[in-house]
């Protein structure tokens, strides 16, 4: 029998980030280019070809790997913009690329065939005829998987390919199918498919009113808050919104996704890897929820039966999660 | 130019989907694309429903599509996209990169505009596979399309979603049922009691989007009545209606109309204004945000 194992793939938004990950138990790391070949396309964020030059050494001379995130849907008017990151992507030894556009991935096959090829979360992949189609075109070898499956959903659809799987473990939460939300470019124009950016900063206006403190993306309101209430960033499926005169979070609340009591069972289904969310995030985040992460895979693949999760674990990476809230979201059917 | 007729987004209980389309049999429009596109819960038409509606629809004249469920999660769902490939008569529009799996190299097949089809690269290399007509994105603007037409190799037809309110996100939860406090599996329908969803506003009343299921839609219509000059030009061959729960056959025909040029930009949108569940939008079509509303100038030169 093979010993247990799974990756923890951890977000680099900068080289401080990248270091700290790799310094405190990431097995790889994840980082974009800085333009728009990237869902995280974030001013003062991502790496120029040179810094990634720097990240790559100082992972592998660590023995950790380098991922590269290639995840939005190359416009044609950029078009070269995608291939030339492969280009370099190749060229700088990544241990893979992430991507999700087939032509790219075409490209990517043809160009490099040495190349690891992953299929993004942006791919929308949720059944395994969608993966193996990924698999059989252009060779992919692991698929990340939506935010929106059940664990269940999960393990049949690992039951139909032989692609590995990672799944998000912790982080930002979409509750929506990644890839096919436009909901940003509906309200501001630039949408993760289009520009790299969902709700971005630009957008982004905030004021302080008689009846308390408001967050508008591109003039629209997405919440208001009373003097004792945390404000949160206005990504617009985390506002409040008044559906038939009750006013809620009718999407989703303001909270961050954390599996760590699922560990054992990811571990038993054959989960290759688990991926923290944050690129955007600071060192400081990286490190914390890196630290826990590794502990708490290392507990849990020297004995999975035993496995708990610990209340400082918990409380440590509530300090970092959105609204200071945790949910499983849809691994948990009930969320739904 | 032709008209195209998508699936009903909604949950419409059996009687109203019957009369819809024995009402859609004799309205102005070339093409019908049919199916279940948004919850698999949704069971009141099942798929045989579909396939006998679509012989009566072809037997009628029109070309009819079966299009695929856009977010498939189970064993179940993956069932049901393998029976629709495997049908002998009618096209599939694939929703979905495992619908194309199965209808790839097998038979001709609409590309759904939720495959993002963004590049020629990526349009190309679907046509290779079989894509006879593709749908673009919600979200690509004009002056995108442009760049993709001129580049491309292959000749499918280009489709595009000219009107309704606009499909903008899928997600495994059901807003609806959350709005009743209800968990998914235990819906209770819900959305039978919204024929044309359900509207959520900002909280100073702003209509932004509408909940249907596990669906996100606009609050406003994106509507290119206006635009039909443009989309000529552009190099469209489909213009798509997505049905709404009143006056669908009027809005064809004010399209057919405007598509025959007896009806001007400004006379079709004036007279489709009254038949609108809500305001217009067409800001993707401009490049702007969807929500924007760009009124086309006729006398602007291009």
């Amino acid at each position: 029998m093979q010993p247990d194992k799974i990756e923890l793939v951890c977000p680099a938004g900068s080289l401080p980030a990248l270091k700290t990950a790799v310094d405190n138990g990431a097995d790889c790391v994840y980082m974009g280019f800085r333009d728009d070949t990237n869902a995280r396309n974030f001013t003062g964020l991502n790496f120029s070809v040179d810094n990634a030059k720097e990240g790559v050494r100082y992972a592998h001379a660590k023995g950790k790997k380098v991922l590269l995130a290639l995840n939005t849907y190359p416009q044609d008017e950029g078009w070269q913009r995608w291939t030339t990151a492969i280009d370099n992507a190749a060229e700088l030894g990544m241990d893979a690329v992430i991507l999700a556009d087939p032509g790219l991935m075409q490209y990517a096959a043809k160009t490099h065939p040495d190349l690891r090829l992953h299929l993004s979360v942006q791919g929308s992949a949720t059944n395994y005829e969608a993966i193996n189609f990924y698999h059989e075109m252009f060779g992919i070898q692991r698929a990340v998987v939506p935010r929106v499956l059940a664990l269940a959903q999960v393990e049949q659809l690992m039951a139909g390919t032989e692609v590995e799987i990672e799944l998000f473990g912790f982080g930002g939460l979409c509750v929506m199918v990644e890839g096919r939300c436009a909901l940003s470019s509906y309200a501001t124009g630039d949408s993760p498919n289009t520009r790299g950016v969902c709700s971005p900063p630009k957008a982004v206006r905030w004021q302080e009113t008689p009846k308390g403190l408001e967050s508008r993306l591109n003039g629209i309101l997405i919440d208001r808050y009373d003097a004792d209430e945390n404000a949160g960033y206005p990504t617009l499926c985390k506002g409040r919104f008044d559906v038939q005169g009750e006013t809620y979070y009718a999407i989703e609340e303001p909270a961050s996704l954390n599996t760590l009591e699922l560990l054992p069972e990811l571990v038993r289904m054959g989960i290759a890897a688990i991926k923290i969310e944050g690129r955007q995030r600071s060192p400081a985040y990286v490190e914390q929820v890196t630290k826990v992460w590794r502990q708490a895979i290392d507990n849990c693949l020297r004995d999975k039966s035993t496995f708990a999760v610990k209340p400082s674990w918990m409380a440590e990476l509530g300090k970092v999660s959105e609204g200071q809230q945790q949910t499983l979201g849809a691994y948990y059917r009930p969320w739904k | 130019m032709k008209l195209a007729l998508g699936p009903v987004l909604y949950y419409w209980d059996r009687d109203t989907m019957l009369s819809f389309y024995d009402e859609m049999a004799d309205a102005p429009v070339d093409i019908i694309y049919l199916g279940e596109t948004v919850c698999s819960r949704r069971h009141l038409l099942r798929l045989q429903d579909y396939l006998d509606m679509a012989e009566r629809l072809a037997a009628a004249g029109k070309e009819v599509v079966i299009s695929t469920q856009t977010l498939i999660e189970s064993e179940y769902d993956v069932k049901t996209l393998r029976k629709i490939a495997e049908n002998e008569n009618f096209r599939v529009e694939a929703n979905d990169m495992g619908a194309v799996r199965l209808l790839a190299n097998k038979m001709p097949f609409v590309a759904g505009s939720t495959l993002n089809i963004f590049n020629p690269q990526t349009l190309d290399l679907l046509a290779g596979l079989g894509a006879s007509r593709w749908v673009m994105p919600v979200e690509m603007s004009r002056e995108a399309l442009a760049s993709v037409l001129r580049n491309r190799q292959s000749g499918s037809e280009t489709e595009v979603f000219a009107y309704g309110r606009l499909p903008l996100a899928f997600s495994a939860r059901c807003f609806t049922a959350r709005h009743h406090n209800l968990q998914k599996d235990d819906c209770q329908f819900k959305c039978l009691d919204y024929e044309d969803g359900l509207a959520l506003k900002t909280r100073e009343g702003q209509p932004f989007l509408t909940l249907n299921g596990i669906q996100t839609q606009s609050a406003l219509v994106h509507n290119l009545i206006g635009e039909l000059d443009t989309l000529q030009d552009a190099g469209i061959d489909v213009v798509r209606v997505s049905p709404q729960a009143h006056h669908t056959g009027e809005i064809l025909r004010l399209f057919r109309e405007g598509m025959e040029q007896r009806l001007t930009s400004a006379q079709a949108l004036a007279q489709i204004e009254g038949l609108m569940p809500a305001a217009s939008c067409n800001g993707y079509w401009h490049g702007k945000p969807g929500l924007d509303f760009i009124r086309n100038n006729p006398l602007a030169t291009v």
